[in-house]
């Protein structure tokens, strides 16, 4: 009888009736309960028992259900269903008895009993439609524990709060660690192709993908010099000139030889990653560059005012020559056309024709068609 | 017109661009003295306007559609005069005349024309002179012509006659 528990008869959104019966009694084991003459109803989910009050049974206690056989002695008595009973779980709402000797009951038809209610039991049992609902049944309970009031609820709600911000924590810095090992991986997998390229450089095709890894192999420097680590002024931008001549030595011989100042930058700058460098210091740090001993490279300062990084090795002289000759094998050329066939920047093709215009190579033609270059012919045909 | 022999210059688009290059500009400029007097021997004209030069086919070229600038046909006029071969007419500076010859040279011509034919000693008139046929002055305008013989005149080699109705010259 302990499995009992005092409720209302109320059926939850789930839950479905499936059968009622009626004038049965109750029986604790062997023993004759209080609970005579009421109703019986088997839901999806329990059993009701209803007169003046009501009990339910949860199905899930229901281990077995079978029909007593009739006693030779007792030929009047009515049917009796005797239900199995699993132990009683703690913490239940409270029931008609608080302990009970027996690990079953038995329901007593005194009208008889209807065949298919045995059936219709033990099929309900064995469909266990409870068991798909627990969840929600547990987030329920949860629901009427944080609607409790006092000052427990609130201590409570108050612990609930903090254990979910500290578990939020723990979930958020979870995904760092894993990036962080991550990027120990990614840096693993670059070298490794990095290594692979370096290895291969022969064979590189024009493949983009390949292309761009090249770029980003150009790019790292792993030790940034920092302000901190350098005694004064002068020894920081001497570093730095130093660390500018390791890294854009290559990409300036490839881009041709100049480089505009605002293009080191951003190389710089990409290629340390972190301890980004500000533009004066890039500025200072180029100034310096004629103080080292046998700098490779050096800032020049256009006419116009624009700032480049050039190699020493290329004079005027081998840009004039190249320029002539990409302008000599077309008719003419406008400066976009010069910065594509050179593969420079704008500011530097139009640098670059110009300073062949002043060495007497090439000559202009201003039109509303635009500024072009051709052959300087004037001089050439002379000769 | 057709007579122009157009030099390769003339189809080449950089000519009209004045040369920012010194050397470039120089030769360049040198090239446009040259076609600018064989345009106007050829075409038997003497004055430029400015302002309706680039009109003209001297200094417009409509196969390239290239036009020579204002700034760029006064350089040309700055460099023709410097050589003798233009002056300005008045000092707006806006008409040129353009010499082909040289006044000296052209004083020379006259000269040695009225020689060769027997004019020294005798009066002809101007209308006589320029219309003298198969000469390289034939056709030369009057103005240019008193230019020439005012030329001749300070050489005491002739005198001129300048009348209201007719004006004719003496070559001593």
């Amino acid at each position: 009888m302990d499995r009992f528990e005092y409720c209302s008869f109320e059926l939850s959104p789930d839950e479905s009736p499936v059968l009622k019966h009626s004038n049965v009694r109750l029986y604790d084991g062997e023993n004759k309960s209080q609970f005579q003459r009421g109703e019986l109803i088997l839901t999806s989910h329990r059993l009701f028992w209803q007169k003046d009050i009501t009990l339910c049974l949860a199905l899930s206690y229901i281990q077995n259900a079978v029909e007593e056989a009739k006693s030779m002695f007792n030929l009047t008595a009515g049917r009796k269903i005797i239900l199995y009973l699993s132990k009683a779980v703690p913490g239940k709402n409270l029931g008609p008895s608080a302990t009970s000797a027996y690990d079953y009951v038995k329901l007593s038809f005194r009208e008889g009993i209807q065949n298919e209610f045995l059936d219709a039991l033990k099929s309900t049992v064995d469909a266990k439609i409870w068991t798909v609902q627990n969840k929600s049944a547990q987030q329920t309970k949860l629901r009427e524990i944080k609607t409790r009031t006092g000052i427990v609820g609130i201590e409570r709600n108050i612990v609930e709060k903090q254990k979910e911000t500290s578990s939020n924590i723990n979930n958020a810095f979870k995904d760092l660690n894993q990036l962080m090992s991550m990027a120990k991986e990614m840096v693993e997998i670059s070298k490794n192709i990095s290594n692979k390229i370096i290895n291969r450089q022969g064979e590189i095709t024009e493949d983009d993908s390949i292309e761009i890894t090249v770029y980003l192999l150009v790019l790292s420097i792993e030790d940034p010099v920092t302000r901190t680590s350098c005694k004064n002024e002068d020894d920081y931008y001497q570093a730095l000139g130093n660390e500018l001549i390791a890294a854009l030595i290559e990409p300036l011989t490839s881009a041709g030889g100049t480089m505009l100042l605002t293009d080191a930058y951003c190389r710089i700058n990409r290629a340390r990653g972190l301890e980004l460098l500000s533009p004066e210091d890039l500025l200072n740090s180029c100034l310096a560059l004629d103080k080292l001993p046998d700098s490779p490279i050096y800032l020049k300062t256009y006419s116009s005012g624009v700032k480049v990084l050039q190699l020493k090795s290329c004079e005027d002289a081998s840009f004039v020559e190249k320029t002539y000759e990409i302008v000599s094998q077309n008719v003419f050329v406008t400066v976009e056309q010069f910065s594509r066939l050179a593969s420079v920047s704008l500011v530097i093709a139009k640098h670059r024709l110009l300073l062949a215009e002043t060495h007497g190579k090439l000559c202009r033609d201003q039109s509303i068609e635009g500024l072009r270059f051709y052959e300087n012919k004037f001089l050439l045909e002379e000769n | 017109m057709s007579d122009v022999q157009w030099p390769w210059q003339y189809n080449f688009p950089p000519f009209f661009t004045l040369q920012p290059n010194e050397e470039t500009r120089k030769k360049q400029l040198e090239a446009w003295r040259d076609l600018v007097l064989e345009y106007h021997k050829k075409t038997k004209t003497c004055i430029i306007d400015i302002q309706e030069a680039d009109n003209t086919a001297l200094f417009f070229n409509p196969a390239i559609s290239r036009k020579l600038s204002p700034e760029g046909i006064n350089a040309v006029l700055e460099v023709l005069y410097k050589n003798g071969n233009a002056e300005p007419i008045d000092k707006t500076k806006i008409r040129w005349y353009i010499y082909w010859h040289t006044l000296a040279e052209w004083a020379d011509i006259f000269y040695q024309h009225a020689q060769e034919n027997g004019l020294i000693n005798s009066v002809c008139t101007l209308y006589e002179l320029v219309n003298t046929p198969d000469k390289e002055f034939t056709g030369l305008s009057e103005e240019i012509v008193i230019k020439i013989l005012e030329r001749l005149q300070k050489d005491e080699k002739a005198e001129l006659i300048l009348t209201e109705d007719t004006s004719g010259v003496k070559f001593f």
